[in-house]
């Protein structure tokens, strides 16, 4: 009888989210792939994806400064997360709100004060031409856009790694010292493979916003920019390109999930041989 | 080593912190150029607040952020008790999945399948101009959800169950219960998770510039739009006041957090386990 009860109080609870997430959730993806695959009068085609093709050069320089900023990100994240986690316990706790202060700012502020710095009559500028270097455009070269990627997305690769370096047992690094390892081995043998999810974490959450994004290309990039982001963004502006932008929005997200599934494998192999 | 670990952790911390600083340097900054501070003046300031539009977008925000994030928290309340009271491991993997799309799929993507839902319905019903305060709404309140349930669910899995029992032993119903003893249980998890929506609702640009309407702008999509061909000095204005908005609010969240429990917050939560799962 009480058991009764409370099922059906959990029924009631439950029926607003499942709702929710089935009209604001699953629907909208399925709207994606309806716009994808129809045309302007609502007729079945495969035009969209085809068209895709003469993007091919859009996804190609995407998931070229993507992979660049995601593994620069890993080449100066796992350092830090490195160091940081070797610090006292205090320093660590002032170092960790340091680092979660900027994920919290907006992106687009972020990006924005970027902007400022290299700006072409900005500190970074003048500074060089003050110390007789010949002045530099920065803004709008693709060292611009990478740059910012790095900078705003350092943060999300930093944290994961940071964590899972925290969790190692200090017993293991204790054992690999009393069997011989030296610190470079007990690095490459011990501490690596133990922090491989939280380098899996990092590189999505670095790679996904990356391969996504438009402002950065439109800020930094000085509006000369095609990327992902930007062609998605663009197509969304006139009602007669929706279908295309859903298409190439269809496309990027299987081209993501693909990805994750691939790492997921590969970190979760990972952790069957350690075990 | 000591030193050098010490000089790069500093060395990139600088990075990270520079432009953020030259932007609530220069906010201040009397004449109007990026290459040198001049003096100290509160004319940005007093320029920003000047124009309308940019009180209209803090009002439309604040009135976005508190009404998307309670009703996330409720929703995201009612989802986590029960997904973690069902005992169908299927019904909980699903919820658990679902719950995840907001958070891989790229911002981008989240905004335009809502836009295109949004678009797709006002076609069927042949409705005009349908995005607006309500498609924000929504759309922030759906991205929200993810972090509501993901701050709330751990706080079930560690209340003591004997408690329910006894609550419902003793002739609570159901509804008692949940009010009575899960609630109190979890109301640390709830907390952080109206919050954490409130700060995420704030700054949020991506999914909102898909699903805005020209008449209903918030703050980040008012920065967009002010910032599109030149340097403005009272967007630099805005941008201080919001990063220390955020800073308070982060603080805020920390203290909370630090006296109830030493447990990661979700945010750090959906970076630790974003992929994994």
């Amino acid at each position: 009888m009480m058991k009764n009860k409370r099922s059906a109080f959990e029924r009631v609870a439950s029926s607003p989210y499942i709702v929710w997430s089935a009209i604001f959730i699953i629907a909208p993806l399925l709207f994606v792939a309806y716009f994808a695959f129809t045309d302007r009068d609502g007729n079945f085609t495969f035009e969209n994806i085809l068209s895709l093709s003469s993007y091919s050069e859009t996804f190609i320089m995407s998931l070229g400064f993507s992979l660049i900023a995601t593994t620069v990100c890993l080449l100066i994240g796992y350092p830090l997360a490195y160091c940081m986690s070797r610090t006292s316990e205090r320093t660590r706790s002032i170092l960790m709100v340091l680092l979660m202060l900027p994920m919290w700012i907006s992106l687009l502020i972020r990006t924005y004060s970027l902007m400022a710095l290299l700006d072409n009559g900005g500190l970074v500028s003048s500074f060089l031409v003050s110390i007789g270097l010949p002045k530099l455009t920065f803004i709008g070269t693709d060292a611009a856009v990478i740059l910012g990627m790095i900078y705003d997305f350092l943060p999300y690769m930093v944290l994961p790694i940071y964590t899972s370096l925290i969790k190692i047992d200090r017993r293991y690094l204790e054992a690999s010292a009393d069997l011989g390892c030296n610190s470079m081995q007990t690095l490459l043998k011990v501490i690596l493979p133990l922090t491989t999810p939280g380098v899996v974490s990092g590189v999505t959450m670095v790679f996904v916003p990356s391969i996504s994004t438009f402002y950065i290309s439109q800020k930094l990039g000085g509006g000369s920019f095609d990327l992902i982001g930007d062609t998605i963004e663009r197509q969304f502006q006139n009602q007669v390109t929706y279908h295309t932008g859903a298409a190439v929005s269809l496309v990027m997200m299987i081209l993501i999930l693909i990805s994750l599934a691939i790492m997921n494998k590969f970190s979760d192999n990972e952790e069957e041989i350690i075990v | 080593m000591k030193f050098l670990s010490r000089f790069y952790i500093f060395i990139v911390f600088a990075i990270l912190y520079a432009p953020i600083l030259v932007v609530v340097l220069f906010s201040f900054n009397a004449s109007g150029n990026l290459s040198s501070f001049s003096g100290f003046t509160f004319y940005w300031y007093k320029d920003l607040f000047r124009s309308g539009e940019a009180i209209e977008a803090l009002k439309n925000s604040l009135v976005l952020a508190l009404c998307s994030s309670a009703l996330a928290t409720v929703l995201g309340t009612l989802a986590s008790f029960s997904i973690a009271h069902s005992k169908s491991k299927t019904y909980q993997t699903i919820m658990k999945s679902v719950t995840n799309i907001p958070m891989m799929n790229p911002d981008i993507v989240t905004g335009v399948s809502m836009m295109l839902l949004f678009v797709g319905v006002a076609l069927i019903f042949k409705l005009n101009n349908v995005l607006g305060f309500w498609t924000m709404l929504i759309a922030h309140t759906t991205f929200n959800l993810p972090y509501v349930i993901l701050s709330i669910l751990p706080k079930f899995k560690q209340m003591d169950k004997h408690l329910i029992e006894a609550a419902l032993d003793l002739g609570c119903t159901p509804t008692q219960t949940f009010f009575k003893i899960e609630v109190p249980a979890i109301m640390p998890g709830i907390i952080s998770g109206l919050m954490m929506s409130f700060t995420l609702s704030l700054d949020d640009f991506v999914i909102s510039h898909f699903v805005s309407s020209p008449d209903f702008k918030t703050l980040p999509l008012y920065i967009y739009n002010q910032t599109a061909h030149e340097v403005k000095f009272s967007m630099y204005a805005l941008c201080t006041l919001m990063i220390f908005t955020i800073l308070i609010l982060l603080i805020a969240v920390n203290l909370a957090g630090a006296k109830r429990d030493k447990k990661p917050t979700a945010k750090q939560r959906r970076v630790k386990g974003g992929a994994a799962k």
